[in-house]
C-alpha cells in the first residue's frame, strides 16, 4: 500500500473561551488529540453528533484553527508550522467546500469573479482570458452554464451555488479536499446531486477527501472509511461498511441504532439504544474515557484511565471492551 | 395494501410522455444579467421619496453653486434703503437688516453648510473605515486598546472640545471640519468594526483565507466591500448631522465669523428680529429641515437599494 496522504497525530485543539482580568480561564477541548491516515483517492468520512469536534478536526487541516498540540502530516511533511512558499503550495494542494453555500460565496463577487480569485491569488495562467477560459471550463464541470459567469450568488439556488463553491475549490487542481458537511444545507433531492458531482471529481482527478457529516447514510455510501467521534476523541475508525454491519464501539452502536430505516417491518424488530442524559459539556469533559457517564456498558476502570485503542481485525476501537490486557 | 397496488400497475410506453425542451432550461436565469450599480440604481428608482429627495438635493447644490454666480445682489453688500423688506418680486425671501437679500445669503449659506456637511462626513468615513476596520479585522488586544480610546473620546462631551478647537485654532472652516470630524468619526469606527467582525468570521471570508488570500485582499476584497452598504447609508445620514452640528455651532455664536455666513448663523442672525420679521428666522431653518429631510430619505432609499439580496 502506498504512503498515506495525510497523517494526523494526537491532534488537540482547545479554545480559551473565558478568561481576562477578572474571569476564571475556561479551555474547550475542541478537539482533544486524535489520530487519522488518509490514503489517496481515498474518502474518509468523519460523523459525530454536533459539537464532537469534527468540524474543527477539519478547520485544523486547512490552517483556520491553530492546533493546540500534535502534528498534522500531508505528504509527508508536517504543516502545523509552515510559512511562505511551502504555505502558498500546501494552500493549492488542500482546500475546503464549505456547509453552507448562503455564506461561503463573497454576495459583492459575481460568478466568474469568485471561481477565478484562486487563480489570481496563486498567478496560475498568464493572462485574463486563459483564466475567464478555465472559469467556463469548470462552470460546465460542475453543470452549470459558462454564461452565468457574470451573475451574483444571490441568483442561484443552494444546489447551485454549492455547485459554485466546488468549481472554486477545483480551481486549483488540489489533491486533498475537506468538505465540511457540503450538503446538510440542502434539500434531499439536491444532496444526491452534489454526492455524485463529488464523486465524478474525484474519480476523475484523483483527490482524496475528508467528509464530514452527521448524515449516516449518506457518510456510508461515499466514503471508504469512516472515523467515528464523541466529544473531542475519536472512538472507532473502520472500513464503512465493516462498522455499518457490525459497529463495535457502544456509542458507534447507538448511533447507527438512530438511523430510521425506510421499511416499518424491519424498523419494528430493530432495537433501538436510546443513550441516557446530556452530551456533557467540553469544557469539563468526564475522566477517564469521555463517553462512560452515557455508556450502558461502562465499568469502573472507564473512570479511571482513558481507554486504549485496540486494533480488532482491520479496525480500532477506542474502548476497554476490547482491550486483552 | 399500498404495496399491492403499486405492483399491479401496467407499465407500457404510451404512459410515458417525452420531456420537451423548457428541461433543458433548468440551469438558465431569467433576470437580466446586471452590473452591481446599475442593480442598486433599479432598486433605487422604485424608492419614490428617496427620488424625491435625491431631486431635492442636487437642485439644493447646483442652486448653491451657481445662482450666487449669475445674481445682481452681493452676499455681504446690502441696499441700506431696504433693510428687512418683506418677500417681493425684486427680493424672493426679503432682506435683513442691514438690507442684504436672504436668498442669495441662503444659497451662500448652503455651500457653507453643505460643504462642511460633505466634507465633515467623508473625513468621518475615512477614518472610521481605517480605524474600525483595523480595529475589527486584527482583533485581540490591538482591537482592545483601540476600541477603549473610543470609550474614552466618546466619554468626553463633544463641544467642549469642538470649542476648544475653534478657540485654539480661530473661527474658519478648517476648524470648524476638524472639529465636527473628531466628534463625529467614533460611531463610524464602532459601526466598521461591528460590521468587519461578524464578516470575518463568515464562510466565504474564510474560503479566501483557505484559498491563500492575503490580508489586505481579504480585508479590501471581501470585507470592506461586503460592508459598504450599511456604511454609505450612515454617511448619508453624518451629512445631515454634521449639517446640524455646524448650525448649532452657528447659532450658538461660535460658528463662523461675520460676514461669511451658515444656515446656522443665519439663523441666529435673524433671531433678533424674531418679534418684528420672523420669516428672516424661518428661511434658514427651513433651509436646514428640507436638506435633513431630503438626505434623510436618500440613505433610507440608499440601505435598500445596496443590498442585492433585495429585489
Amino acid at each position: 500500500m502506498s504512503d498515506p496522504i495525510l497523517t494526523i497525530e494526537n491532534l488537540k485543539v482547545h479554545f480559551q473561551i473565558a478568561g481576562g482580568l477578572f474571569t476564571k480561564k475556561q479551555i474547550v477541548k475542541a478537539v482533544d488529540g486524535i489520530s487519522f491516515s488518509i490514503m489517496p483517492k481515498e474518502t474518509f468520512g468523519l460523523v459525530g453528533e454536533s459539537g464532537c469536534g469534527k468540524s474543527t478536526t477539519g478547520r485544523a487541516i486547512v490552517k483556520i484553527n491553530q492546533p493546540t498540540d500534535g502534528k498534522i502530516f500531508f505528504e509527508g511533511r508536517d504543516i502545523t508550522k509552515i510559512k511562505g512558499a511551502e504555505l502558498r503550495q500546501f494552500r493549492k494542494d488542500v482546500q475546503m467546500i464549505f456547509q453552507d453555500p448562503y455564506a461561503s460565496l463573497n454576495p459583492r463577487m459575481t460568478v466568474g469573479e469568485i471561481i477565478r480569485e484562486p487563480m489570481d491569488i496563486h498567478n496560475i495562467f498568464k493572462t485574463k482570458q486563459e483564466r475567464e477560459n478555465r472559469v467556463r471550463e469548470l462552470l460546465e464541470i460542475v453543470g452549470l452554464k459558462p454564461d452565468h459567469i457574470r451573475r451574483y450568488p444571490h441568483e442561484f439556488s443552494g444546489g447551485q451555488r454549492q455547485r459554485i463553491g466546488i468549481a472554486r475549490t477545483l480551481a486549483l487542481n488540489p489533491k486533498f479536499v475537506v468538505c465540511d458537511e457540503p450538503i446538510s444545507a440542502l434539500d434531499v433531492s439536491i444532496q444526491a446531486q452534489v454526492i455524485n458531482l463529488l464523486e465524478d471529481i474525484q474519480e476523475e482527478m484523483g483527490i482524496s477527501y475528508l467528509f464530514i457529516a452527521h448524515d449516516l447514510s449518506m457518510v456510508k455510501h461515499i466514503s471508504d472509511r469512516i472515523g467515528v467521534m464523541y466529544l473531542g476523541n475519536l472512538v472507532e475508525v473502520g472500513e464503512s461498511d465493516d462498522v455499518y454491519r457490525r459497529p463495535l464501539h457502544p456509542y458507534t452502536q447507538a448511533l447507527l441504532s438512530s438511523v430510521p430505516i425506510p421499511d416499518p417491518k424491519t424498523a419494528r424488530e430493530k432495537k433501538r439504544i436510546v443513550l441516557e442524559g446530556e452530551l456533557p459539556s467540553p469544557i469539563d469533559p468526564p475522566s477517564g474515557c469521555v463517553f462512560r457517564t452515557r455508556c450502558p456498558s461502562a465499568t469502573e476502570k472507564c473512570a479511571q484511565s482513558k481507554p486504549p485503542t485496540v486494533k480488532v481485525g482491520n479496525r480500532l476501537v477506542a474502548c476497554f471492551l476490547y482491550d486483552e490486557n | 395494501m399500498e404495496e399491492n397496488k403499486t405492483n399491479e400497475i401496467q407499465l407500457n410506453p404510451e404512459l410515458f410522455e417525452k420531456l420537451d425542451d423548457s428541461e433543458k432550461n433548468a440551469e438558465k436565469i431569467a433576470y437580466e444579467s446586471k452590473t452591481y450599480f446599475a442593480d442598486a440604481w433599479s432598486r433605487f428608482k422604485q424608492n419614490k421619496l428617496a427620488l424625491v429627495g435625491l431631486t431635492f438635493l442636487v437642485i439644493m447644490i447646483l442652486a448653491c453653486i451657481f445662482i450666487p454666480m449669475i445674481s445682481s445682489y452681493s452676499f455681504d453688500e446690502g441696499d441700506k434703503l431696504a433693510k428687512n423688506l418683506a418677500p417681493s418680486m425684486a427680493h424672493f425671501m426679503g432682506t435683513d437688516k442691514f438690507g442684504r437679500d436672504i436668498f442669495i445669503r441662503i444659497l451662500y449659506g448652503g455651500r457653507i453648510s453643505l460643504s462642511v456637511g460633505f466634507i465633515a462626513a467623508f473625513i468621518s468615513l475615512a477614518v472610521g473605515v481605517v480605524y474600525g476596520g483595523i480595529a475589527g479585522y486584527v482583533g485581540g488586544k490591538v482591537d482592545m486598546l483601540m476600541m477603549r480610546f473610543v470609550d474614552m473620546m466618546y466619554s468626553i462631551p463633544d463641544l467642549l472640545y469642538v470649542i476648544m478647537i475653534l478657540v485654539v485654532l480661530g473661527s474658519n472652516l478648517t476648524s470648524l471640519l476638524i472639529g465636527i470630524s473628531v466628534s463625529s468619526w467614533m460611531g463610524m469606527a464602532r459601526q466598521v468594526r461591528a460590521q468587519i467582525m461578524t464578516l470575518k468570521e463568515q464562510e466565504f471570508s474564510l474560503a479566501a483565507y483557505v484559498l491563500g488570500a492575503s490580508r489586505t485582499r481579504i480585508l479590501f476584497k471581501h470585507l470592506l466591500i461586503n460592508s459598504m452598504g450599511p456604511i454609505i447609508v450612515s454617511v448619508t445620514m453624518l451629512v445631515p448631522s454634521a449639517i446640524f452640528y455646524e448650525a448649532v455651532l452657528g447659532y450658538l455664536g461660535i460658528g463662523l465669523a461675520p460676514p461669511q455666513a451658515s444656515w446656522g448663523t443665519l439663523a441666529n442672525d435673524a433671531r433678533r428680529m424674531l418679534s418684528s420679521a420672523p420669516l428672516q428666522t424661518f428661511w434658514p431653518i427651513i433651509a436646514i429641515c428640507l436638506t435633513m429631510l431630503a438626505l434623510n430619505f436618500i440613505g433610507d432609499g440608499l440601505g435598500d437599494a445596496l443590498d442585492p439580496k433585495k429585489k
